[in-house]
């Protein structure tokens, strides 16, 4: 069968808190081919370790689970899909709002999808109470052909000198 | 985790060497409230120098240290932030109480 993107991964991991590490370390990976910057990397392992704890202490409550992510990419952008089949979102605008928490009695600030949503360039949330909950990210890779111009005349100098 | 108590100043430090997640805020919140609760430390700052990763957990995670450690008449402060946490952590208005600091003598 082919893909309609450049690109795709299908990830799926028990929901269990030491499998976050693994989660956005896996997706930044495979972001990895599209050659984004270092805080680019960092702004899409931030939001997919967001999304995944998420499903791990909201999705499951701490019980056991599937979380499952697809990332694909296509034309300088990836996109990521991060879903759980747990108890769902009564009120996603709510959920959405910064600083609101279900679980603020756990040290949980309420900033996860405030972040998610500015360090990537697009946020869906979809939820269904009882059925689960997918929250689909995309980012655009800004490719730095500027700066790579930058530097290769720098090292064109710098062998000159040599 | 590394910890150290200077005990002229009252100052504990707390050099975090781990990446801070949900999974990891458990532990290090209860490792950490223990040393705060046997010194009641004048200040604590906790040193970001060796974290490589810090997502919203740690948020919550510091503004708690710092109500204990304000409960117990002392203070919190951060000090090596990097720019990616230091983003996380304005955004959320926690900057607001806890201060970045040059580097730990200036906490003094």
């Amino acid at each position: 069968m082919k893909s309609l993107y450049e690109n795709e991964m299908k990830l799926e991991f028990l929901s269990k808190s030491n499998n976050e590490a693994f989660a956005r370390v896996t997706v930044a990976a495979f972001a990895a081919q599209l050659d984004p910057t270092i805080e680019e990397l960092s702004d899409i392992k931030t939001a997919v370790s967001e999304a995944v704890t998420n499903c791990i202490i909201h999705g499951y409550e701490n019980t056991e689970g599937i979380v499952k992510i697809i990332a694909r990419i296509f034309a300088n952008t990836i996109s990521i899909e991060i879903s759980d089949t747990g108890k769902g979102i009564e009120n996603v605008d709510l959920a959405k709002q910064p600083l609101y928490t279900s679980k603020g009695d756990l040290e949980r600030s309420g900033m996860g999808f405030t972040i998610m949503e500015s360090f990537m360039d697009e946020m869906q949330v979809e939820s269904v109470l009882g059925l689960g909950t997918k929250v689909t990210m995309k980012k655009l890779i800004k490719k730095p052909e500027n700066i790579e111009n930058i530097i290769g005349n720098k090292s064109k100098i710098s062998m000159r000198a040599d | 985790m590394r910890v150290n108590y200077l005990e002229k100043d009252k100052l504990l430090l707390v050099e975090l060497t781990e990446e801070i997640d949900h999974c990891k805020t458990e532990e290090l919140r209860r490792k950490i409230d223990y040393e705060i609760e046997r010194y009641m430390p004048k200040k604590v700052i906790f040193d970001f120098n060796s974290v490589s990763f810090m997502d919203s957990s740690g948020i919550g995670f510091l503004l708690g240290r710092y109500r204990l450690a304000t409960m117990l008449g002392g203070d919190l402060g951060i000090i090596n932030v990097s720019k990616g946490t230091r983003k996380i952590l304005e955004m959320s208005g926690a900057l607001k109480v806890i201060p970045i600091y040059d580097n730990f003598k200036f906490a003094i």
